[in-house]
């Protein structure tokens, strides 16, 4: 089973790697690079380090990628790249989709994601214990809880203090 | 679970009232903020009171990364203090300037929540996330006036050299977590007895003094001292000053006592030439200082040149003598600084010493306030500093550092010239060009006032706060 799915994640991965490398348009590159980087999420789930497939997922997939693509918007304007002008289209798919994703939401969280037994293709701690989000979250918020709160709020005093910096002063 | 939770109670009333703020701060009004100080104010006294109530009682929490101890509590009441008072002076300066911002009374209350829980910390870990949260806070507070471009230089100069020693710091934490498997305090000492030649242990603990020695700003690494003292708001160079340099001692001092006690002939030696080093730099281009600002930073170095005098005599009588110096220099530069700030020329700051040619004439209760300060500065008596030095500088003797005491005090005199010079200036001279005058401020004369009671009462009345500060160096020396 899981040879299957390394195969089909690793054809994925190839063929987005030459996707981001062959297109011209930078926003098909980066978002290309999403596809790449959510299978490498996805080998990590298959050699059972959890953590790290969703620090994937969310850091890079998600935080690092938002970057990317705003980077590209804001220094590569112009039209000609990024194809007709696409708001019109997405403001009527706005609310179907909306809605299709508060429906998958109320969905997911019924059902047993959440209480079930763990999926038996993934047991938690699988390489001795290191790796696995039990492991971690232990660590996180047990063992470490206080450096954890400590930089949350470190996290708080550094925004707060763009917002000083960065305010206009009114008036 | 409230039993858990005495230890955190400086800490979380001072992080409540930060939160709260955040809150505040969001609703009306929109012009003014002086409330807010109020409510950092009352917070931070808060705190105050309560580190007193836990005097004597020890604990731990989070697994041991924090500790309650009266060394933790010493140096959180020297935090408060430093800490309401420069609110207390805060309040009018920010408005006379046009800088008035919740941001400004949220961060100074973080950088406090930073110092406290470096005083409190018994893990590097904790330690170094302490230590990050005071430093961002400063940074920011330091570059809070954006239309000078003497604040912006100060912050931006802060930041760089700061993270630099970040650096430092967390590369040293992490050779010692390599050597030890461990980045408590207490488990690094034990393991560290047996270690004593270990040359990735000595190399950590030698980077982790260079990061201390950036944040107290001892020599070789006090460059960054006087370009941010003089461009940072005069209140966030008193908080910088006085609150950072006692947070970044309370961890030095635990760092060296408790848990590289085995190292100690060979740091003492160190940190010997590093006194010697920061007290004769500092004093000597003091000398050549006009800008007032500028010459309390090089002052400053010069006495954490005094402090490292007590560290290096080490036992109760050295290390105790440290608060005490910490306490009193507290209140001193606070007030200083304090009486820089209500006095403006024109529109401006005055900062350069001709701005204080014949104050005494036209102010004399300002003048008087500002030549105690620098007194106590110089040490002479009846004020605290002069307590401070006879503290430190007889640990000195009596530890059989001779040549470091004569140092000292051949430096104290060097001093003397430079500090009085501002008092001549203030009373034989004649005022020229447009004529300063002090801000009227309720709150920043209260600040004087307070500074000057603890200046009094640290100076004719030492030996019970001496017992205090010895009683509380007693848990890092058994």
């Amino acid at each position: 089973m899981s040879g299957v799915v390394f195969f089909l994640v690793a054809i994925l991965a190839v063929a987005s790697a030459l996707g981001l490398v062959l297109r011209r348009n930078p926003i098909h590159g980066a978002l290309f690079l999403v596809v790449n980087l959510g299978c490498v999420a996805v080998m990590y789930l298959l050699l059972g380090a959890e953590f790290l497939a969703l620090a994937q997922v969310i850091i890079y997939a998600g935080a690092i990628m938002v970057l990317f693509v705003f980077a590209i918007m804001v220094l590569i304007p112009g039209k000609e790249e990024t194809g007709p002008d696409p708001l019109r289209l997405q403001r009527l798919l706005a609310l179907p989709l909306g809605a299709l994703l508060l429906v998958e939401i109320a969905l997911i969280l019924q059902s047993s994601v959440f209480t079930a037994a763990p999926h038996p293709g993934v047991q938690p701690g699988y390489a001795a214990g290191a790796g696995g989000i039990q492991s971690v979250g232990r660590l996180l918020l047990r063992d470490y809880l206080l450096p954890f709160e400590v930089t949350s709020v470190l996290l708080l005093a550094a925004l707060v203090g763009v917002l000083a910096l960065a305010k206009r002063k009114a008036g | 679970m409230s039993a858990a939770l005495v230890p955190l109670a400086p800490l979380l009333l001072v992080a409540a009232t930060a939160g709260l703020l955040i809150v505040l701060d969001l609703l009306p009004p929109r012009e003014g903020k002086g409330h807010l100080g109020v409510v950092a104010l009352a917070g931070v006294v808060a705190a105050l009171a309560g580190a007193l109530t836990l005097w004597g009682r020890e604990g731990r929490a989070f697994g041991g990364m924090l500790l309650l101890d009266n060394f933790a509590v010493f140096l959180d009441v020297v935090i408060c203090y430093a800490a309401a008072l420069v609110l207390l002076l805060s309040m009018d300066y920010l408005r006379r300037n046009g800088m008035e911002s919740g941001e400004y009374y949220i961060l100074v209350l973080l950088a406090t929540l930073g110092m406290m829980l470096m005083a409190q910390a018994a893990d590097l870990i904790v330690i170094f996330l302490a230590l990050e949260l005071m430093s961002l806070s400063l940074y920011v507070l330091a570059g809070l006036f954006r239309g000078r471009l003497t604040s912006a230089e100060s912050s931006m100069k802060y930041f760089l050299l700061g993270a630099f020693a970040t650096g430092f710091f967390v590369y040293g934490i992490a050779l010692i977590y390599g050597a030890t498997g461990t980045t408590a305090l207490d488990r690094i000492a034990a393991a560290s007895g047996g270690l004593q030649r270990d040359p990735l242990l000595l190399i950590g603990f030698g980077l982790l003094l260079v990061g201390f020695g950036f944040k107290i700003s001892s020599v070789p690494f006090h460059m960054w001292v006087p370009d941010v003292y003089e461009g940072a708001p005069t209140s966030v160079t008193a908080l910088i000053a006085t609150g950072s340099k006692a947070a970044g001692f309370a961890a030095l001092l635990r760092v060296l006592f408790s848990t590289f006690k085995v190292a100690q002939p060979d740091w003492a030696l160190l940190l010997w030439v590093v006194a010697v080093l920061t007290m004769t730099l500092g004093n000597v281009i003091a000398i050549a200082q006009s800008n007032l600002k500028r010459m309390l930073a090089y002052s400053s170095i010069a006495h954490v040149g005094y402090m490292l005098v007590g560290v290096v005599a080490g036992g109760a009588l050295g290390a105790g003598g440290v608060l005490f110096y910490l306490l009193m220099y507290t209140f001193t530069t606070v007030g200083a600084f304090g009486a820089i700030l209500l006095l403006e020329r024109g529109r401006q700051e005055a900062v350069e010493l001709d701005d204080y040619a014949g104050l005494a004439a036209r102010h004399p209760l300002l003048a008087l306030t500002l030549a105690l300060f620098l007194l106590s500065l110089v040490g002479m008596p009846p004020t605290a500093g002069f307590a401070g030095k006879f503290y430190v500088f007889g640990a000195a003797i009596r530890s059989g550092y001779i040549w470091l005491a004569v140092i000292a005090v051949l430096n104290s005199a060097v001093a003397a010239y430079y500090y009085l010079r501002v008092v001549v200036y203030m009373y034989m001279r004649e005022a020229e060009g447009v004529p300063t005058r002090p801000a009227p401020s309720f709150a920043g004369r209260l600040a004087l006032g307070v500074a000057l009671w603890g200046v009094f009462q640290l100076g004719l009345m030492p030996a019970p706060v001496l017992d205090l500060a010895q009683a509380a160096v007693a848990p890092l020396l058994r």
